[in-house]
């Protein structure tokens, strides 16, 4: 168990101090497209951070955001054991890489100064069939996860004055989208990253749409329709004009993903999750 | 390329245009939330503080900082989300006369007109470049409030050189964000009719 700790440890210094290769590439591609003056050259700054960060191993953005863990665990293993040797990577991982200290008690407004607290960092552990642990570990910043939304169809989308119905049916989905984004505007760091879920209840799509985040960014979705969904649409977003930090242009996100659960038939619930470009996950397999 | 020095120059101010890119030399003052409310409501006079913020820039961040014995060196510090301290943010303009404000993102209407009344600029600097940011800062002057607050949201006076950023809210209060919100708004509408 030590050595998962450890290798807990890393994966914090691994995910907060640089960015997965798919993400990297995706943000290179953009600094060669970019048509927008400002835009490239925030791209060529953005670039230049994420190889300052990762040779100087300091967290490549000041907000080490969230910590959300997905655990896939070998058969029999103590889960309130694995969560205490995630809870004490986490006090280790915040001394040592550093980590800001984000964990909020939320009656007192106290900062518990080491990451820990009620349901932080949020662990969410399956048991599989498989010999080996898979610790999957998000960092979401403070400012993606507030602009994430949730709608319930049918709903009257707005987009400055004009009003549009959003059905229950993807192309209802994909308004929602849309309005999310326009919410969004250039306050969380775009070119986004967005993990979208459709399905009948509040937390099973919240899981689902954040979850999304963790896909690679040129995976495909095994559902055709969803696949087709999910390339259009980007293709769409980056015709919006939002750009780079908001300062215009044709980057405005480097992927969306999307993911269906069974609903109830009172219920049709549309949850967006968003990453910055800062987009930081990664897995330990042990 | 435009250099502007602290303490900031009105004429130096009013000839910039939107988009254009600045680099900041001098001294910047951090502040998120509960400096912002702290400010606003309580008002505390600069004789109060560690430093003149009379003049001032005022930089929206929660830095990542190491503290060696009684010194401190920034890590990573980019900027936080302005719209959150748009509440406060007028009052905190007027009461110290702030004439430049770095964030992510832009602000509401009423910070834009304290900012006109005050001849104030907002620049949006490279959102979550938080290392190279941080390499622009020099010196940790000081801080203010860092127990009461804590480190993320406390006062710090950086020493910064070459800090890059775009003038995207001007002293008349066009604003970047808003001509941007017009231009996506416009492109969503065809988008879903197409």
């Amino acid at each position: 168990m030590l050595k998962l700790r450890d290798g807990v440890v890393e994966l914090y210094r691994k995910v907060a101090t640089s960015i997965p290769n798919d993400v990297e590439e995706a943000l290179k591609k953009a600094y060669e497209n970019e048509t927008n003056q400002i835009s490239r050259t925030a791209l060529e700054i953005i670039l230049k951070n994420i190889s300052f960060a990762r040779t100087s191993s300091r967290p490549i953005c000041q907000d080490t955001g969230f910590p959300v863990f997905y655990v896939k665990t070998p058969r029999g293993l103590s889960q309130s054991l694995i969560m205490e040797v995630i809870n004490d990577a986490t006090r280790i991982a915040t001394r040592k890489i550093p980590l800001r200290t984000n964990a909020i008690d939320t009656l007192t407004d106290n900062n518990t100064g080491d990451n820990t607290g009620f349901l932080f960092p949020l662990i969410h552990i399956d048991e599989t069939e498989e010999e080996h642990f898979n610790v999957e570990l998000l960092l979401l910043g403070g400012g993606s996860e507030n602009i994430g939304q949730t709608y319930k169809l049918p709903a009257l989308i707005n987009i400055d004055g004009k009003e549009f119905i959003a059905e229950r049916n993807l192309e209802g989905a994909r308004k929602c989208i849309f309005d999310a984004i326009f919410k969004a505007q250039g306050k969380a760091c775009p070119p986004y990253y967005i993990g979208v879920a459709v399905g009948g209840s509040k937390e099973q799509t919240a899981f689902l749409s954040k979850r999304q985040l963790m896909r690679r960014i040129n995976d495909e979705n095994p559902i055709a329709e969803l696949n087709t969904f999910e390339k259009d649409l980007l293709q769409e977003i980056n015709r919006i004009g939002i750009g780079v930090a908001g300062f215009g242009g044709n980057n405005t996100a480097m992927g969306l993903k999307i993911a269906l659960a069974a609903r109830h038939p009172a219920s049709y619930i549309v949850d967006i999750s968003f990453s910055c470009w800062a987009m930081r996950r990664g897995r330990l397999i042990w | 390329m435009v250099r502007l020095n602290t303490p900031l120059n009105t004429e130096d101010i009013l000839s910039l245009k939107l988009g254009e890119m600045v680099f900041i030399n001098g001294i910047i003052f951090t502040g998120r939330y509960k400096v912002h409310r702290y400010l606003a409501n309580e008002k505390p006079p600069i004789s109060s503080m560690p430093f003149d913020l009379q003049g001032g820039v005022i930089y929206h961040c929660g830095p990542l900082l190491k503290k060696h014995d009684d010194n401190y060196s920034v890590l990573s510090a980019g900027p936080s989300t302005s719209s959150r301290v748009d509440l406060y943010q007028p009052e905190v303009i007027r009461t110290y006369n702030i004439k430049a404000i770095i964030g992510k993102g832009g602000m509401g209407i009423n910070t834009i007109k304290a900012m006109q009344e005050c001849k104030c600029i907002y620049l949006n600097t490279i959102s979550g470049s938080a290392v190279y940011l941080a390499n622009r800062i020099k010196k940790v002057i000081g801080g203010y409030k860092i127990d009461e607050f804590s480190d993320i949201e406390a006062m710090w006076a950086f020493e910064v050189e070459d800090f890059p950023a775009v003038l995207t809210i001007d002293t008349q209060g066009n604003t970047l964000h808003k001509n941007i919100k017009n231009l996506s708004s416009v492109n969503i509408i065809n988008l879903i009719q197409r």
